[in-house]
């Protein structure tokens, strides 16, 4: 059984990084012909992230499922999210997915929730931001909040229009602030994104990383 | 014949040119570092104390018996921001490893169907190395919403009904996440937190007990022991961010100059 899986996850390395190689070469030296077939490869990624995303609905309602049966638990909410999964996957199976059905669906439940949500949040990062002293004080912290508060007032037209000269200087120090530290800063961390970014690519190319289970 | 007209009898334009030799240089780097690791090993890592706590609360989680969880975020596999989401892979992979004694083993969740596949493949895969494929539960890795808000609506619930004491954000997050570490926060739990995006890199220095700023994120497989290519790469990365320093200072210094005259 083990020599079985050495073989498959072998077989399935081999695959990884060949593909990995050739999209890579074909990035790099882009012919009509080479162009065509990174491109063919990548309409597979793309189906088989579809494939996935049916195999990540099943999964869910099989979680969802095993929760209504369970005693104590939010059954409730599982109850909902399996009424709610399988009649929206049928409704746009059925009408499609821009049928005024389905776009309903999407305009009259999923926006508004989120943009609940997005309200929840701004009290959130307000209540984060009114911690953070307390959780880690230290001079990046102060320089943090600081910075905040002087953007937050910089963009509000009631302090800018309000404060007189005041007002003229924080909308030009809020300019300063996001046209020079924030985009060096912004800068930089893309940098070290983009080496990351890199080098995870690399050793996945080596073989050293297998998120495919190889 | 000027370097111009060459590159492009190859198809290439001079900044894909400058590309492949990044990309031949940052190559050639990681396997000299895996290679002189052999001859002698090296683990001169300074301290990050995000990953120092962050042990420590592996540790104590597999002693209360209480679980641990890794949020891969939204990485798709088709683009840049899957890099991120396969650094949550690996550390999903090491925790487990480290967390095998515990009841509780660790989960993940994901915003992303076959960043979810490639997680429980990482998984059963990591138990079966360990010999351990029974305690391999399918459930372990799960998608719980695909849109930024659905996702942590999703998964907000998880850390309550799993008894999870221990939270680590690695992937592609935006400002979303600030209600996980808040939700995480209400549960007294730790919050280990890195992404790719800017933004969320702010709103997590504010909402997480431990902040992964910039590369921090990439470098998590090193410090948690992923194996020698991990610290061969990190190694790699610092040699090139030095020198693309010191080429974007000599350039600011030429351009200087330059004016002056």
């Amino acid at each position: 059984m083990k020599g079985r899986f050495s073989i498959l996850s072998g077989f399935f390395t081999l695959i990884a990084i060949s593909t990995g190689v050739v999209v890579l070469f074909y990035f790099f030296f882009p012919t009509p012909e080479n162009l065509v077939i990174r491109s063919v490869l990548l309409q597979w990624a793309v189906t088989l992230a579809a494939v996935a995303l049916l195999i990540g609905m099943g999964n869910l309602l099989g979680i969802h499922y095993r929760k209504l049966n369970e005693e104590g638990g939010n059954w409730f909410y599982s109850l909902i999210l399996i009424i709610a999964l399988i009649a929206t996957f049928f409704l746009v199976l059925i009408m499609g997915p821009t049928h005024a059905w389905s776009s309903m669906v999407f305009n009259t439940i999923q926006v508004p929730v989120e943009a609940s949500l997005m309200a929840i949040l701004a009290v959130s990062l307000a209540y984060a931001s009114a911690r953070l002293l307390r959780r880690r004080m230290s001079l990046l912290s102060i320089v943090f909040l600081g910075t905040v508060l002087i953007v937050l007032a910089g963009t509000s037209p009631f302090v800018t229009e309000n404060a007189g000269a005041l007002g003229g200087a924080l909308r030009s120090l809020r300019a300063w602030i996001a046209q020079v530290p924030a985009a060096a800063g912004a800068r930089g961390i893309l940098l070290g994104v983009a080496l990351g970014t890199i080098a995870t690519g690399l050793r996945i190319l080596f073989g050293a990383d297998r998120p495919y289970g190889g | 014949m000027s370097l111009d007209n060459l590159l492009q009898s190859f198809g290439l334009t001079t900044s894909e040119f400058y590309g492949l030799i990044l990309l031949l240089i940052f190559a050639g780097a990681m396997i000299y570092f895996r290679l002189r690791a052999r001859q002698k090993p090296w683990n001169n890592l300074r301290p990050i104390r995000a990953f120092q706590r962050f042990t420590r609360a592996v540790g104590l989680a597999v002693e209360d018996g209480s679980r641990l969880h890794v949020s891969i975020g939204r990485g798709n596999i088709t683009d840049t921001r899957s890099a991120a989401a396969f650094i949550g892979i690996s550390i999903v992979s090491q925790i487990t490893r480290v967390a095998s004694a515990s009841d509780k083993p660790p989960i993940a969740t994901t915003g992303d169907a076959a960043i979810a596949l490639l997680t429980r493949d990482t998984l059963r895969d990591t138990y079966q190395s360990m010999e351990a494929s029974e305690q391999f539960d399918p459930d372990a890795a799960q998608l719980t919403g695909l849109t930024p808000f659905s996702y942590v609506a999703g998964t907000i619930p998880l850390l309550k009904d799993e008894n999870v004491s221990a939270s680590v954000l690695a992937g592609n997050f935006g400002s979303e996440a600030a209600l996980l570490m808040d939700a995480s926060d209400r549960l007294q739990g730790f919050t280990l937190a890195g992404t790719d995006n800017v933004p969320g890199q702010a709103i997590l220095y504010a909402t997480a007990q431990e902040p992964l700023i910039g590369e921090e994120l990439y470098a998590g497989g090193a410090y948690l022991d992923a194996g020698p290519m991990h610290t061969a790469s990190l190694r790699a990365q610092d040699v090139i961010r030095w020198t693309l320093i010191g080429v974007i200072i000599l350039g600011g210094l030429a351009k200087f100059v330059g004016g002056l005259f």
